[in-house]
């Protein structure tokens, strides 16, 4: 069972020497850049951007397959959905019909189709990489100081900090809570009724919710009495200074995002490309 | 209960709230499937949770917590985030937090009125962050099939109000029984 939230694997790469919010920046920009456009052509320079990272960051299969797995299933469903409900969706957007294979009147594959819900996949399958060195290369403890650098209010970066600190507690007692239930024969699986799953279940949350409500208290009065809050600004302890490499990386992601913006609003197609004309 | 709509104050509490909710959020996410006949299809508390604390601490706590519970269960679960929903999720957060003060829990009853107040106000934010901004978000912003981002956005409307509705009542009103009540004692002998 996962006990920590940051699969952090120690390194020390460029990557791994960048400030937390550089990498939050990056990710953030690179994300919507690929969320706007549908252009195949700037998709598929992300995706070969952020790909050609992972082994830069040292990031090795084995520890994004979990995710990657998960991601697929996902992805699968919405995959399917979408051509069963919408097969000529994609003749729609980019206005041009170009017949491939004819299965039924309705289910028909068009070269549009195929480009509409293939760009669509890459739109995520190309950003996964800039998660996932986010993920694995930023310490939990500088993830909160980066938010705050990010320019977001220190309040909600602690916030995130206490999250993370107090995931594997709250986690923790979820497990024991949970073990002491079943222990007087709660049954949570199929065999119960379907009303009673939800009697078992709210008997593990409630207890878990009112220790938590308890521990808001405690952490409370320990931040008050050490003077949270008090000025506008605060400091990091675990905050890294911003050095070349940082500011390559803003560039150059920036770019990709301005360019991709640009590209939407100036070019005659708009978000939609069409190669076929 | 007479109380104007507030936002809350932004206190140390607050923060807190949002933090440890947050966590909560993320462990009920990953752990509490309620399985039903219907294949793929299983019942979350999470939304609870984040009306629960909405009640408790307020919209500002309920739409982080929504928000940033989304962004983080989406980001390490896949590496990535589905933005569009995040937002709903945070939205229905923040509807939910329209019940802050307006019930009487803290002073330990929750019972008829109060109920329904909860009630009404889950179904209300449910129904418009899943069924109407998460989808419209989808279609605008990428493009997806109007047809299947609206049907899952419904199906996990009517999922969310059930489970909200289940949970967040039982828990809130287990809750209030543990606040000691007004006028709760009384002297002997006038």
């Amino acid at each position: 069972m996962k006990t920590k939230l940051f699969s952090y694997s120690v390194g020390n790469t460029v990557i791994h020497k960048m400030s937390g919010g550089t990498k939050f920046l990056c990710f953030v920009m690179t994300s919507l850049a690929a969320m706007l456009t549908y252009d195949i052509r700037v998709l598929l320079f992300i995706a070969v951007f952020s790909y050609s990272l992972l082994p830069v960051a040292k990031i090795t299969w084995k520890q994004i397959r979990g995710l990657m797995y998960y991601f697929f299933a996902f992805l699968w469903l919405n995959v399917v959905l979408t051509y069963l409900f919408s097969p000529e969706a994609g003749v729609e957007m980019f206005g041009t019909r170009t017949l491939l294979l004819t299965i039924t009147s309705r289910y028909t594959i068009t070269a549009e189709q195929l480009l509409y819900q293939f760009a669509k996949a890459m739109k995520y399958i190309a950003v996964i990489p800039m998660g996932m060195i986010f993920i694995f290369t930023t310490e939990s403890s500088e993830f909160a100081a980066s938010l705050s650098t990010a320019g977001i209010s220190y309040k909600i970066s602690y916030a995130v900090s206490l999250t993370l600190r107090y995931f594997p507690d709250v986690q923790r007692d979820y497990q024991t809570i949970s073990f002491a239930q079943q222990a007087r024969g709660l049954e949570m699986s199929k065999k119960a009724k379907l009303i009673d799953r939800f009697k078992y279940a709210a008997q593990i949350i409630f207890p878990l919710i009112i220790s938590s409500l308890t521990m808001i208290e405690k952490i409370t009065n320990a931040m008050d009495l050490r003077g949270f809050g008090k000025k506008k600004k605060r400091t990091w302890y675990s905050r890294r200074p911003m050095n070349a490499a940082d500011y390559g990386a803003i560039a150059v992601t920036g770019t990709i995002a301005a360019v991709t913006i640009l590209m939407m609003i100036f070019a005659p197609y708009g978000r939609f490309w069409n190669p076929m004309i | 209960m007479k109380s104007k709509f507030s936002l809350g104050q932004f206190n140390t509490r607050t923060t807190v709230a949002i933090g440890i909710g947050t966590a909560i959020f993320i462990v009920l996410f990953w752990f509490i499937k309620i399985p039903t006949p219907i294949p793929g299809v299983t019942f979350q508390a999470a939304s609870a949770l984040c009306a629960i604390f909405a009640c408790l601490f307020g919209p500002v706590a309920g739409f982080l917590i929504g928000f940033i519970g989304h962004v983080l269960t989406d980001a390490l679960s896949w590496g990535g985030v589905w933005w569009s929903w995040a937002l709903a999720n945070g939205l229905a957060g923040f509807i939910f937090g329209f019940t802050y003060k307006k019930t009487r829990v803290e002073e330990g009853i929750f019972k008829g009125k109060d109920i329904l107040i909860f009630n009404v106000v889950q179904v209300i934010a449910n129904i418009l962050a899943w069924a109407l901004i998460a989808p419209a978000g989808d279609v605008v912003i990428f493009k997806e099939v109007a047809s299947v981002v609206f049907l899952q956005g419904i199906s996990s409307a009517i999922n969310n109000c059930i489970s909200t509705g289940i949970f967040g009542t039982l828990l809130l009103v287990a809750y209030a029984a543990t606040k000691t009540k007004k006028g709760s004692l009384s002297r002997k002998n006038g």
